[in-house]
């Protein structure tokens, strides 16, 4: 532009690539998913990455500065033959301090999709609201309802153009679409697995340790939900950052249901008088 | 930044018209017709073989172009256009496969192609795609999809359809032959096909171009000496045709 050029501007402009590469005909459209859009604007002259790595990731971060994000939480999803179980804890921690005993840690994206929430609570809300959104626009753009693998996709690739630059958040996208039921494991470093079985948080390890000693395949329905919240429990009572409620759904064929919402002081007297 | 044309070639007439769209759409008149048709278990397309020079290669003239593994296209109208709208619609299908895991329905990539050629429509110093297309193909459930796009960018769903030169005779014979017997059978909806292009094709067979998908198959592009055979059919059955007027009439 001229007024750009007379300033001495443009040549300056050209070097750190502001120019528009691409003409406006071939700028994002709605067929890219949301995967190029830039959701948040990154500082000129730095990157990211490098300059956040020694805060977060070194002992004694920089000048004594010190990015440290804590994943109190324990989330659980598995594949039975009557679906996926979810099971989530409910409290929320800022270091030693709990902010809430009720905090929803799955999100209802829809009748057939669930996401879970681990990590940073802000993270994890604001990339999965974003993506009910992209879920949303699928569905009026296409007439039919996004498919789970499509879904987790898009998250992983929103979140992993932002890798290194400080995101925490492990979630599990669960739903049932044409292909049966679906589990994806999703991270903020762009990890995208599935499989049939996953758990996420600091109290992962304990209800890893039950689910996998009490899991078949061929679970009922009543015992899948037994197991799932044995596994919970047990997180949240050996876990300081894990407790609250136990919020469990079942996603089946006609989409989840809300099994169960359970407080655990509760499930550990109904335990204790079991063993009695 | 570098100099733009900020004029917008395309603009609205007095009257409401975009005379750069109509005339686009004049340019895929002058084009070699194309037919498209939508049977039960086959999708066909048919063109017109424009005659090569006698020093040319045959094979670089191919007017039915692969999208993906169960989409296929037939243009009619600018080559040179055609290329550059294929090229994008087959990123965009193993786009589409990367990020949804899933093959584009058909109806997805002609709404991608039609987004695209609208955009050229409405945009600075660019000229809207002189091509219609015929896209058709099956989903992953099994449906056989037949779709036209023109340069304004629309595009709608066809039982038959043709575009390019003469398209208003072929698409009347598709309006009066189409019919459930017509395409009862895969045979009998590539006959069809091969019938209306004979309509306005001269000298027959030997300038016929045609293509089929089934359910589940790769694109198939059909060979000369199975086009004559079906051609030789098609003479047989208007003879008998013939035959059984003529007995009828006398008797």
């Amino acid at each position: 532009m001229a007024l750009l050029d007379v300033c001495g501007i443009s040549g300056w402009l050209k070097e750190n690539g502001f120019n528009s590469k691409a003409a406006s005909v071939d700028k994002v459209n709605h067929f890219s998913f949301a995967a190029r859009t830039p959701e948040f604007a990154v500082p000129v002259g730095v990157d990211p990455g490098t300059f956040l790595k020694p805060l977060t990731d070194s002992e004694d971060g920089v000048n004594g500065v010190k990015i440290k994000l804590d994943h109190g939480t324990t989330t659980l999803a598995f594949k039975f033959q009557h679906g996926v179980m979810v099971a989530v804890d409910s409290r929320a921690s800022a270091g030693s301090y709990i902010s809430t005993q009720m905090f929803k840690k799955v999100i209802e994206i829809n009748p057939y999709l669930l996401g879970t929430m681990s990590g940073s609570a802000a993270d994890c809300v604001y990339w999965e609201r974003l993506l009910a959104k992209e879920c949303r626009i699928y569905k009026l753009r296409n007439k039919e309802r996004i498919s789970v693998s499509a879904a987790s996709k898009l998250l992983g690739n929103m979140v992993v153009g932002y890798r290194g630059m400080g995101l925490s958040m492990g979630t599990m996208i669960c739903g049932w679409d044409k292909k049966g039921p679906g589990l994806y494991y999703v991270d903020d470093r762009g990890v995208r697995l599935s499989g049939n079985m996953f758990s996420t948080g600091s109290g992962s390890s304990y209800a890893y340790g039950v689910m996998d000693s009490g899991y078949r395949y061929e679970l009922s329905v009543p015992e899948a939900y037994d197991l799932a919240q044995r596994a919970i429990f047990h997180a949240t009572h050996r876990d300081a950052y894990s407790g609250g409620t136990v919020n469990m759904y079942h996603m089946q064929e006609t989409g989840w249901i809300k099994v169960s919402q359970e407080d655990v002081g509760e499930l550990y007297h109904r335990f204790a008088d079991e063993k009695k | 930044m570098s100099a733009r044309y900020d004029r917008a070639i395309t603009v609205f007439s007095p009257d409401g018209h975009l005379f750069q769209v109509e005339y686009a759409q004049e340019a895929v008149k002058k084009g070699s017709t194309a037919v498209g048709i939508r049977g039960k278990d086959i999708v066909v397309l048919g063109v017109e073989k424009k005659s090569v020079a006698k020093l040319q290669e045959e094979r670089t003239v191919r007017k039915i172009c692969v999208l993906d593994e169960h989409v296929c296209m037939a243009f009619a109208g600018l080559t040179a256009d055609a290329r550059i709208v294929i090229n994008r619609a087959r990123v965009e299908c193993q786009s589409h496969r990367l990020t949804v895991e899933d093959p584009v329905t058909v109806e997805y990539i002609t709404r991608y192609i039609a987004t695209l050629k609208q955009r050229y429509t409405q945009s600075n110093g660019r000229r809207p795609f002189g091509i219609s297309a015929l896209i058709v193909g099956f989903d992953s459930d099994g449906t056989p999809r037949l779709y036209q796009t023109d340069p304004s960018g629309t595009y709608h769903a066809w039982k038959a359809n043709a575009i390019g030169r003469s398209a208003k005779t072929v698409r009347e014979f598709l309006e009066k032959n189409y019919t459930e017997e017509a395409i009862a059978g895969d045979n009998e909806a590539i006959k069809l096909a091969i019938k209306a292009l004979l309509e306005v094709v001269q000298s027959g067979g030997k300038n016929i171009e045609l293509a089929i998908i089934r359910r589940n198959q790769p694109l198939k592009i059909l060979e000369a000496s199975e086009i004559e055979t079906l051609v030789a059919e098609i003479e047989k059955e208007k003879e008998e045709e013939a035959e059984k007027k003529k007995q009828k009439k006398s008797s």
